[in-house]
């Protein structure tokens, strides 16, 4: 009983509890065709979501305040020049995806020296970067070979056994990230700049190179994703990585990570993430308009965050 | 942001010359602005001019109520993501409802206002995040927009058009209401007790729940206020643009916060400035477009010099402050 309790406790259920059900109504309305189908499409879109959610999960656990709002601006961008880099041709997969993780990670280096030079919020210095980025990118991306190669646009949908291979890398990655979060000095770091960063100061936590490495990670994961979506969509486009900037918030809110910081949680990106994924396919099953889908979408997130609840302040 | 800098030992320095900060702090949102108009009349003089200020404030009058709108949330030291969709929401109900069943779009208008103020009051009970609340609700808005209005169109209300239309003499009309926005939201927000408790609630809300004033209240009413001014903004759009469309107002969340933050409001503290805010949302109007066209930068680089005004403005803040400790 006592370990029952201990699970139900756990906050990251409550997202894959809320996946399931969104599952269970939308087969019931099929009668059950496309059941196996629906579980290959959301864990291929939910990895897109998780790998930006993981690093927006970071960002926010450093306390209240910390977010990153360019992660849009920061795939799109991304998607764009990884595809540059790779032109088309298999021979430069690694090389477009090393180039994808570099400039994700300077914009994400750039983000924390906005904040650390001009002493300014993290919202307001993302956002300023993030408005740079995005013209850059129009700029940029105009009359580009925009199509990924045939060998890279396989692999990002690539499936064994109906489960798709980079839903299988991305759990690999996300149990490393639980480890470096809860098991090594920079989680454990991290996880104390959010609770008290003074405190953490006093502690001879080095709270500068830990921010640094945070926004810097976060933005890289961004890069990253840019590079994998383009490939999976078979394309690049300026706009491709727009729904991520409310559905990275969402799956780490969701998923039981406190806003308020100091507190984060793994597993429950993911279960946020097919949670977000499976709700927009049983709207898009039962057929509504695109109006309705859009306000029963933000109805559902206002309601999740509210039964959440967010923590009382530590005093 | 709640960082401490470590090191940061505040220094003793003259009085004089720390109040000489704080005054040049405080006339930063007016610089920036003088300094894009010079640079707008040594380019092209002609733009100086009773119609070239029509012409290029045009669409300074929503943008300045929507920052006026953003300025609220942010007195109270939350944010609101979704006031661009909900300008356009409005705009989408003011460019049919409000025209054909005028009594009709008054009610929807006036309870989207009670909408935001239920939103407040939520965030307030819950402890929820607004930027992830607001966040929702833009998606709310947007899709209330589109099924209001599925494709672009719709026609202003001919009174809306008569006075967004309206020329008075000397004084551009973009330039009077901006002077009259700034005037009553300062007076209001500024010079009245209760608007001294409304930016309390951002600056020390422990010591105004001690004194006895109910931050609930406060909350519903910075929300509210928040809302009636979208609703201001969105009905402006739509007398300058004569028809809507449903996502004509996505623009203007990123935009009013950058007008907050360059009109020297801060995100925490209740430090906002309602003259400030005006002049910010005036300078991004004038910035963004017809200043680059009269250097001859395409379009691609608006949004980026947006960004580029809001970096400069906050490092000039950053020289300022350094002197002011």
């Amino acid at each position: 009983m006592a370990s029952l309790r201990m699970v139900l406790e756990k906050p990251w259920l409550w997202s894959f509890v809320g996946a399931l059900v969104v599952w269970l109504a939308t087969i019931a309305f099929t009668g059950g065709y496309g059941a196996g189908g629906m579980v290959t499409a959301a864990l291929s879109l939910a990895v897109f979501t998780v790998i930006v959610g993981v690093g927006q999960m970071f960002v926010i656990t450093l306390g209240p305040g910390n977010v990153d709002l360019s992660l849009p601006a920061n795939i799109g961008l991304a998607s764009a020049v990884a595809m540059k880099v790779m032109g088309g041709s298999d021979a430069m997969i690694v090389v477009g995806l090393l180039a994808a993780l570099a400039c994700g990670a300077a914009i994400g280096a750039i983000n924390y020296l906005l904040i650390r030079a001009l002493r300014i919020p993290p919202i307001i210095a993302t956002l300023s970067a993030s408005f740079i980025i995005q013209s850059v990118d129009i700029s940029y991306g105009r009359g580009l070979q925009i199509k990924p190669p045939p060998g890279f646009a396989d692999f990002t949908n690539w499936q064994v056994l109906g489960v798709p291979v980079l839903a299988m890398l991305t759990v690999v990655f996300t149990i490393g990230a639980a480890l470096a979060l809860q098991r090594m000095i920079y989680g454990r770091s991290v996880l104390a700049i959010g609770q008290n960063i003074r405190a953490a100061w006093l502690a001879g936590v080095n709270v500068g190179r830990i921010r640094f490495l945070t926004y810097t990670l976060c933005g890289a994961l961004g890069g990253i994703d840019g590079a994998l979506l383009a490939g999976y969509f078979r394309g690049a486009n300026v706009d491709i990585g727009n729904e991520y900037l409310l559905a990275s918030i969402a799956v780490v809110v969701i998923g039981g990570t406190s806003v308020a910081g100091g507190k984060a949680n793994v597993p429950g990106v993911w279960g946020a993430g097919l949670f977000l994924v499976l709700l927009l396919t049983m709207l898009n099953t039962f057929g509504v308009s695109a109006g309705v889908r859009l306000v029963l979408t933000g109805l559902i997130i206002v309601g999740v965050i509210t039964a959440a609840g967010g923590e009382k302040p530590v005093r | 942001m709640t960082a401490i800098a470590p090191g940061t030992v505040p220094k003793s320095s003259p009085r004089g010359s720390a109040a000489r900060a704080r005054m040049l702090r405080g006339l930063l949102p007016a610089l920036s602005l003088a300094l894009v108009l010079i640079a707008i009349a040594w380019l092209n003089p002609r733009a100086i001019s009773y119609f070239g200020f029509n012409l290029m404030l045009n669409l300074a009058i929503p943008i300045a109520l929507a920052t006026i709108a953003q300025m609220f949330v942010i007195a109270g030291n939350e944010l609101d993501l979704s006031i661009g969709t909900f300008v356009g929401f409005v705009g989408c109900v003011t460019a049919t409802w409000l025209r054909d069943a005028t009594l009709i779009g008054i009610v929807v208008l006036i309870g989207s206002i009670g909408v935001y103020a239920l939103l407040g009051a939520l965030i307030h009970l819950r402890n929820l995040p607004s930027i992830v609340v607001t966040l929702g609700m833009s998606f709310v808005w947007q899709g209330l927009a589109i099924l209001v209005l599925p494709k672009p169109g719709g026609k202003a209300p001919d009174w809306l058009l008569a006075i967004m239309s309206f020329k008075p003499p000397y004084i551009p009309f973009p330039i009077l209401a901006a002077l009259l926005i700034a005037a009553v939201v300062h007076f209001g927000l500024m010079r009245t007790s209760y608007g001294v408790i409304l930016r309390g609630s951002g600056g020390n809300a422990a010591a105004l729940r001690r004194a006895g004033w109910s931050l609930l209240r406060t909350k519903v009413a910075l929300f509210a206020l928040t809302g009636l001014f979208g609703v201001l903004s969105g009905m402006a759009l739509i007398g300058i643009t004569t028809s809507a469309d449903a996502n004509i107002g996505n623009g203007y969340t990123l935009l009013s916060i950058a007008g907050v933050i360059l009109g020297g409001g801060e995100f925490v503290g209740g430090r906002v400035s309602p003259i400030g805010a005006v002049l910010g949302a005036l300078t991004l109007a004038l910035a963004a477009s017809p200043l680059l066209t009269f250097m001859h930068i395409p379009p691609d680089w608006q949004v980026a010099a947006n960004g580029a005004i809001l970096i400069i403005v906050l490092a000039a803040r950053v020289l300022i402050s350094r002197r002011e400790r």
